[in-house]
This record gives C-alpha cells, structure tokens and sequence, in this order.
C-alpha cells in the first residue's frame, strides 16, 4: 500500500478548497532502464473524492499526470469538522484511502 | 417491511457503497470515461473516445499555463470555466504519447475548478475540454518545453 495523502480542506466564503497531495511514482511506461528494458507503467489511474461521504470529485489520471499528483478542487458548502476523503486506485491494484476534516 | 426500509435508507455508504468505492465488486467499475482515451494517441482519437465531436472554444473557460516550462515533468496547469451546468473537465496535450493526460468528473455543488501538474514530452498544445449542459467546449494554449517531461 502506496504512503499517505497530504490533504487539507479549507472552508471560506461559502466554499471549501480541497488541496491533495498523493504519493505515487507514475511511471508511464515510456522510460527504458539503463540495459534498454521498458520500465512498466505504475500510474494512479483512478480518484475519487467525498465530502461526508458524497462524491464530490471523481478523475481518471493517464500517464501524463506527474509523479506524486498533486489536485486541487472547490465544492460549494462545506463545514468545519466534515469530513474529506480522498481514494485512490492504480494498475497494480494496490488502493489507499486517506480522510481529513475541513478546516 | 422495516428491515427494507432501513435497506433503503441505510445512511450515507452503505456497504455496498463502501466496497463500490473501493472498487472490491468485480465488474462495477467506477463512473467515467474508458480507459480507450486514456490510451489515445492523438487529439481526434481522444476526443472520438471522449464522445465529442468538433468542441466550439469557449471564451468562458480560463487555461492557465506557463508559457514555457523548464522542466517538462511538472508542469502546473489550471482550468477554470464560469460555463453553467459543468459536467466534466479533461486535460489534454496534443504532442504527448497519450494525449488524455487526466479527466475528472465534476457533479452538481462543485466549482468549475482544477488545478493540477502534469508531463509535457515536447513543445505542444495543452487543451482544455469542459462539458458543460451537454455540450462540449474547449480553450488551448502552447507551451514551450525546454527540457523534457521523460517522454510523458
């Protein structure tokens, strides 16, 4: 399972501003190592983000989002405390799920 | 009848919705696009994938990019679109290998706003595509790669 999420939802006027930072190489597949082999692609592909348990966000990354993908979004509403979460799945199946509370 | 009716309005996820998210039900993939734009190798592929036609450019969609980027790999991008009824945002780069860098689908509450950084392989085209009441609509703008993204 890949490292944390670095999230941090503010609430101003109105709205709140969800900020994420996820940990993943995203290799595209396109790089050769130094012996000339393909370097397999090891990409995020999928992202889904709720507040209080609603999705306010869905993505599909391809291989060009870059390393450690960083999103930054704005839902309507939004109190403190509520919670935020962040998912996420890559090609290798490996999935994580972080949460914080809006600020 | 209770039981149903706690079925029905089981509060929040349920865990169908939980193992839903967590994509642990074979076959129920989440909403979106396919993963054939995602692959696509250039800009009328992607948008044929897309569903999309000839897209109008959009004076009410604002792309911010840097007009040249040092450095390919990470390259800040910002889409923001005062189009009513959005429904869905996509990045794209007409000259990299995969031209759909990233998609995201934006329901109802939530603002016509994305900030991302993505891979630029060489000088090109970032294109943003917004859906907006049905209708899709772009705006583009060229950015000058100076050194490479790792042939994104």
């Amino acid at each position: 399972m890949g490292e944390a999420t670095r999230i941090r939802a503010t609430a101003k006027d109105g709205q709140t501003e969800v900020k994420m930072l996820m940990q993943h190489e995203m290799e595209t597949g396109q790089r050769k190592d130094a012996a000339g082999n393909k370097i397999p692609a090891w990409i995020i592909t999928d992202v889904k983000v709720l507040h209080e348990g609603r999705t306010v966000l869905e993505a599909q990354f391809g291989t060009a989002v870059s390393k450690n993908p960083y999103l930054v979004f704005r839902l309507m509403g939004g109190v403190k405390g509520e919670k935020i979460s962040v998912l996420w799945t890559d090609n290798r199946d490996d999935k994580r799920m972080d949460e914080t509370v809006i600020d | 009848m209770e039981r149903r009716k706690a079925l029905k309005t089981g509060g929040g996820l349920g865990l169908l919705g939980v193992l839903a998210v967590l994509g642990l039900i074979p076959g129920l993939a989440w909403a979106g696009i396919g993963r054939a734009a995602l692959e696509a190798g250039n800009l009328s592929d992607a948008f044929d994938a897309l569903g999309v036609t000839i897209p109008e450019n959009s004076e009410l969609i604002r792309l911010t990019v840097p007009d040249v980027a040092e450095n390919g790999a990470v390259v800040p991008v910002t889409v923001e679109s005062s189009l009513a009824h959005i429904e869905q945002i996509s990045i794209l780069v007409d000259k990299n290998i995969n031209v759909l860098a990233a998609n995201f689908i934006i329901p109802k509450g939530v603002a016509g706003f994305i900030t991302t950084r993505i891979k630029i392989g060489q000088t090109a085209t970032v294109v943003a595509l917004v859906k907006a009441d049905g209708k899709f609509y772009r705006a583009s703008k060229e950015v000058q790669v100076t050194q490479g993204g790792c042939s994104a």
